[in-house]
């Protein structure tokens, strides 16, 4: 062993942005909108916290242009919780992720829950330090931001609405793509490529391991232990929970017991004990009821 | 051979796959059953607060404390080395551990995820740089006299063993260097 220490240190590489997701899998990432309410979810335990104003349940309420979090409340969040702190910026409003970065935040979650700065452009997240994560309802949409620089990928499902069914759509949709496409041979993957609009290589890529070159999450309806556990099941590596928590009747109860249903997942029994006498889950919406399909955000 | 990996939370599946191409049977670990039979066990990268959580409510503390003070071979990456050692600064008052090593780290002491890093590092007993990804890191600020420093980062140590438990602040996981689990599995 060499007495001289190593003195190179290379930072913001992709394998950096991408280790932060791999250390959130199996985990719970929480949308926060008080100092108060990160401790919550820490104590709880939360792999992450999301930090914005509104949780989308109540940006879906109050309707309006939905922005970037106050750097204020940010700051008192970061200060309050020693887990990462995410909050979101605009599709294609890079001038909000460059703030965000400059406050050091984990991540930035380039979020169609907030209302859209640009209609053709996502942000180029090659440019960034810090890692991103975008929603895709589909494979062609996620293979498209990760030749944009996206370190995680996060099924949209429809945020808000306490409502699983979309981001059950959404994951089987991406999953269900992967799978086929590890059947295809090398000629059907040109074809692949075009029908998915997505670059080549990624493609190719997915027909040898079966899996997105980055970590899949699900976000977008989750309010119970179930839906959790079911995520996790159809072949997400770690779930979103929005307004599931915080507009339930027993945030701290329901958050710890999110937690346990997406570690043990597959275990009926713990599902069931952990399931137990959590209150009211928050109402949630019919598809049929709501008024603006944030997934449609993005392309 | 039989090495388990605690999976409550974290890069689990990154050391199975690597575990798996040493021809070594690499169980997840989440509940006491799961302990049976094992030669070794590694404690993976992730939050060890959600760990520390996890490790209560699904009864696997006190049986995998039990294990590893009886001689299970350990191999902590990251959180997993929080998990081990002996003093946590900045860690939660009620976050439980394995104390194994006589060290103090400091969680996340390198910083936020702007100042994780990659890095070639020297390690004692291999004859090329291993280069180690740090995912906002716990910094080393004390290790024990017993305790073996295997490689170091910027004066600080980064790897470190002591009897059968072994310890690094980086991911050996993340990259496609097997070296680290090879020496882990050999000790066995």
């Amino acid at each position: 062993m060499s007495d001289s220490p190593a003195m190179t240190r290379t930072t913001g590489t992709f394998p950096v942005k991408s280790g932060l997701a791999e250390m959130m899998k199996g985990g719970v990432i929480m949308d926060v909108v008080t100092p108060g309410q990160a401790k919550v979810a820490e104590d709880a335990g939360a792999v992450a916290v999301m930090a914005l104003e509104r949780v989308p349940a109540d940006i879906r309420r109050d309707g309006g242009v939905a922005r970037m979090s106050d750097p204020e409340m940010i700051s008192g969040i970061q200060d309050a919780v020693s887990i990462p702190v995410m909050a979101k910026a605009r599709i294609g409003h890079f001038v909000e992720a460059q703030i965000l970065a400059a406050l050091g935040v984990d991540f930035v979650d380039e979020s169609e829950v907030l209302t859209p700065a640009d209609e053709a452009h996502h942000i180029d997240k090659w440019a960034f330090d810090v890692p991103f994560v975008c929603g895709a309802t589909n494979l062609g949409e996620a293979l498209r931001r990760i030749s944009e620089g996206a370190a995680m990928i996060r099924s949209k499902g429809e945020a808000g609405t306490g409502n699983v069914i979309e981001a059950v759509r959404h994951l089987r949709s991406i999953i269900g793509d992967m799978r086929r496409i590890t059947q295809a041979d090398s000629a059907e993957l040109f074809d692949w490529a075009k029908r998915l609009q997505a670059p080549l290589p990624l493609v190719q890529e997915i027909a040898q391991t079966g899996t997105l070159p980055v970590p899949l999450f699900c976000a977008g309806g989750i309010a119970t232990p179930a839906d959790a556990a079911l995520a996790m099941q159809l072949g997400a590596e770690a779930v979103f929970v929005g307004s599931g928590i915080f507009k339930s009747d027993d945030p701290e109860t329901r958050a710890k017991a999110i937690v346990e249903a997406t570690t043990h997942y597959n275990d009926a029994g713990i599902l069931a004990k952990v399931s137990r006498g959590l209150g009211a889950p928050m109402t949630g919406i019919e598809m049929d009821d709501v008024n603006q399909r944030y997934a449609e955000r993005g392309w | 051979m039989k090495v388990g990996v605690l999976a409550l939370q974290g890069a689990f599946a990154a050391h199975q796959s690597r575990l798996a191409s040493l021809d070594v049977a690499a169980p997840a670990v989440r509940v006491p059953a799961d302990l049976d039979g094992l030669d070794g066990v590694v404690l993976p990268g992730g939050e060890s607060t959600t760990m520390s959580r996890l490790l209560i409510t699904s009864g696997l503390h006190e049986p995998l404390r039990a294990a590893i003070n009886a001689g299970l071979a350990t191999f902590g990456t990251c959180a997993g080395m929080i998990l081990c050692a002996t003093d946590v600064h900045d860690g939660r008052a009620d976050q439980v551990g394995f104390d194994q090593i006589d060290m103090t780290v400091q969680r996340n002491g390198y910083g936020r995820q702007l100042d994780s890093f990659e890095a070639d590092l020297d390690v004692a007993g291999l004859d090329a740089p291993f280069h180690a990804v740090f995912i906002r890191a716990p910094l080393v600020e004390r290790a024990g006299d017993d305790v073996e420093v295997l490689a170091r980062h910027e004066g600080r140590p980064v790897l470190l063993r002591d009897r059968r438990c072994t310890v690094a602040a980086f991911h050996p996981e993340l990259t496609d260097d097997a070296r680290l689990h090879e020496q882990f599995v050999a000790a066995i």
